[in-house]
């Protein structure tokens, strides 16, 4: 039946079907990923961001708030050393958090932002921070984990208060490099 | 040339007459049901009182997984797959379906799917244990091991959906008797016409799903992983891109049959045969873009929250256009009421009553109360068991005097349904009480307030068990020992081209096609 109108239609469906399952593995994470970058959705932060010379807006003052929260099992300590700064948009500002491995072994971890409201999320910017990178401490060891960030002077006016939250994974277990630029 | 079936076990495994593979269909889908069922006593019967009675919860929660799986993927879309074979070559005048080698595989390859799912409730670890929508984490990070049994699984049975779906474009499509034009077709093929197109659709997407799942389990990918910079509620908006057309995947054919035998007993033709293929259409248009009204609760922007809301009640418009058209078939009709007509009303009237707890939870303020509490649990098995299930009944009713030339015994079948009616309302109503009092789903133990609608539910749910049972003694004693009837037409009011064809309906029908006026 090589040519039937049946052979040629029951190809074009699983063309269809094979498409449709691309589309699913494909395209979905990355439309995903980008619809929530470009709206801020899910509370992402960008990567490392470079500081501009755009001057600093003292007409307004921002609330930050710093949270930290471990995933599942996860038996580090793991807080920040001030809870919430005030900063002016545009002005680089500084935090640290406090992170202890009261383990006997060996542990790498992930920390994960998360931005709310997500409608400041593209406007928070960090120029560094201990989440780009994994952060290995020995059994016992402790570290003040640094953040440097920004707010965007175009911050929309009803912000006045962002909250971070950092949630830490154990990936002492996990062989792959996480990619830099989803953090 | 016309000859009849094979002898022995070899006319079912090689078969590729629809008939038969119909047949196959039909039966494996009530063997999965029974199956599916069982898992349900086992969950009614742990809930009939608060605290651990029976079963620990680990496999409750493996038991509301199978049931899920088993009674989607297993019973409900088999049994109008093995409708569609059947019926629709003998609806549109054709020999046979399109593609009938792909049509042996596509129902053989179905038994190893729920081998292999099954099979994980022996193995350590146990079986599936995180909910028939199997949200990452949970399925991922936090699964037993046989999860990859059960992603397997899930990808054979999506093979099986893909190839009856084509299967059956290709025949709506191309088999068709002379003068069968499309708006000639019976609501029951358009409807399946419709859904097949949604499966072709739909059924990649979920084998995505499980395939980026497996990626993540076994390969260190990081799709639903957070921790590898992806994110869990990637994975509720692939699953829901599939899982919404889904219920309408299930419900569809369920339509069709409704529309085939709501005229027959009232003996009048279907009122609004075109708004019914045009609302048919429109409903399955509109599930592809409501997706996120199952998810209301992951965080969603406002204005998300609104598109998805007024697109979701969007869909009661063409649902209601079908309501009122079944309603205005019946009105002043010379209606009878058989059995597979009592199926059809209850239908009718149990589905309305879901298709309003699904506006209600459409409605995203109240839907994040409601959310996840046994007010759900109400709302789907109203459409799924009160829709899919007595659909799938009165079809089996309606039609069996055709496929085996005996009838069925009528009190019997009354019978049957009162339990069955009275069961399923005894066992689901009160669910809305217990979800609106905030009892939430997918837990083995409640809180004491819960205890007497609990009981209430599980008594219900013996009882709508029983009337299965009753079911298939009844159609085992038809096959069996019913009493034989030969006219074309068993009913007197049944309209279409199955029933110009002799009783039982030969082997082979429309070796050469009937000319359609």
């Amino acid at each position: 039946m090589g040519n039937s109108p049946v052979a040629r239609l029951t190809a074009k469906l699983l063309l269809w079907a094979v498409a449709m399952f691309a589309f699913a593995v494909f395209l979905m994470p990355p439309l995903y990923d980008a619809f929530c970058e470009l709206t801020g959705l899910g509370g992402k932060t960008g990567g490392p961001y470079r500081a501009t010379e755009a001057g600093i807006d003292e007409s307004r003052t921002v609330k930050v708030q710093f949270i930290a929260t471990n995933n599942g099992e996860m038996p580090w300590d793991f807080e920040p050393l001030a809870y919430e700064v005030r900063v002016h948009p545009g002005q680089p500002q500084a935090a640290r958090f406090f992170a202890r491995n009261p383990t006997d072994r060996n542990m790498v971890a992930q920390a994960i932002p998360s931005i709310t409201p997500f409608q400041a999320a593209q406007y928070f910017h960090k120029t560094e921070c201990f989440c780009f990178n994994r952060q290995q401490l020995a059994a016992g060891a402790d570290a003040e984990l640094p953040l440097v960030f920004i707010v965007d002077r175009d911050l929309p006016r009803s912000v006045n208060t962002i909250t971070l939250s950092y949630t830490l994974f154990d990936v002492t277990e996990s062989t792959t490099e996480p990619v830099a630029k989803l953090n | 040339m016309a000859h009849g079936p094979a002898k022995g076990i070899g006319r079912w495994i090689f078969t590729t007459n629809h008939k038969d593979i119909g047949t196959l269909y039909l039966w494996f889908s009530f063997a999965m049901f029974l199956l599916g069922g069982f898992f349900a006593m086992v969950i009614r019967a742990e809930l009939f009182e608060p605290g651990m009675q029976i079963v620990r919860p680990e496999f409750f929660n493996q038991m509301t997984t199978m049931h899920g799986l088993v009674m989607v993927f297993g019973a409900i879309m088999p049994a109008f797959v093995g409708l569609a074979n059947w019926m629709i070559p003998m609806m549109i005048g054709a020999p046979d379906m399109a593609l009938p080698r792909m049509n042996n595989l596509s129902f053989w390859i179905l038994p190893f799917a729920f081998a292999i799912l099954a099979s994980t409730l022996f193995m350590e670890g146990g079986a599936p244990n995180f909910g028939w929508t199997f949200y990452a984490p949970l399925s991922t990070t936090y699964a037993p091991p046989s999860v990859n049994y059960f992603i397997f699984g899930v990808h054979i049975m999506g093979a099986s959906s893909i190839m009856g779906s084509i299967n059956i474009i290709a025949t709506v499509l191309n088999l068709r008797a002379p003068g069968m034009t499309l708006m000639k077709m019976p609501l029951f093929v358009w409807t399946w016409l419709i859904t097949a197109f949604l499966l072709v659709a739909v059924m990649p997407v979920l084998a995505g799903a499980v395939t980026m799942m497996l990626m993540d389990v076994n390969f260190g990918t990081s799709f639903f992983n957070a921790a590898g910079g992806g994110d869990p509620v990637l994975f509720q908006h692939v699953f829901w891109f599939f899982g919404h057309p889904e219920v309408y995947i299930i419900i569809l054919p369920a339509f069709g049959v409704i529309s085939a035998i709501i005229p027959a007993f009232s003996r009048k033709p279907l009122f609004g045969y075109s708004s019914m293929v045009y609302a048919t259409a429109a409903i399955a248009f509109l599930s592809f873009i409501v997706w996120a009204h199952h998810m209301f609760t992951v965080g969603m922007p406002l204005t998300g929250e609104l598109y998805f809301m007024y697109a979701t009640m969007l869909i009661a418009v063409p649902t209601g256009v079908k309501v009122f058209n079944w309603i205005s078939t019946m009105f002043r009709g010379a209606m009878t009421f058989e059995t597979p007509m009592l199926f059809a009303i209850a239908f009718v009237i149990l589905f309305t009553m879901g298709g309003f707890t699904g506006l209600m939870l459409s409605i995203a303020p109240s839907d994040i109360q409601y959310h996840d509490t046994y007010f759900v649990v109400a709302h789907f098995h109203y459409v799924m068991v009160a829709g899919a299930v007595f659909s799938g009944t009165a079809a089996v009713y309606y039609w069996l005097p055709k496929w085996c030339g005996k009838m069925y015994d009528e009190t019997m079948g009354k019978l049957q349904f009162w339990i069955a009616f009275i069961g399923f309302n005894i066992t689901f109503f009160p669910q809305h009480f217990l979800g609106l009092a905030g009892m939430p789903r997918r837990y083995a133990d409640y809180a004491l307030q819960f205890a007497d609608w609990n009981m209430v539910s599980s008594i219900g749910a013996f009882i709508y068990g029983a009337a299965q049972l009753l079911f298939l003694f009844n159609v085992i004693r038809t096959i069996v020992a019913g009493k034989p009837v030969t006219e074309p037409k068993t009913w007197e009011g049944a309209e279409g081209l199955e029933w110009t064809l002799p009783t039982p309906a030969p082997y082979h029908t429309f070796s050469t096609p009937p000319e359609v006026k």
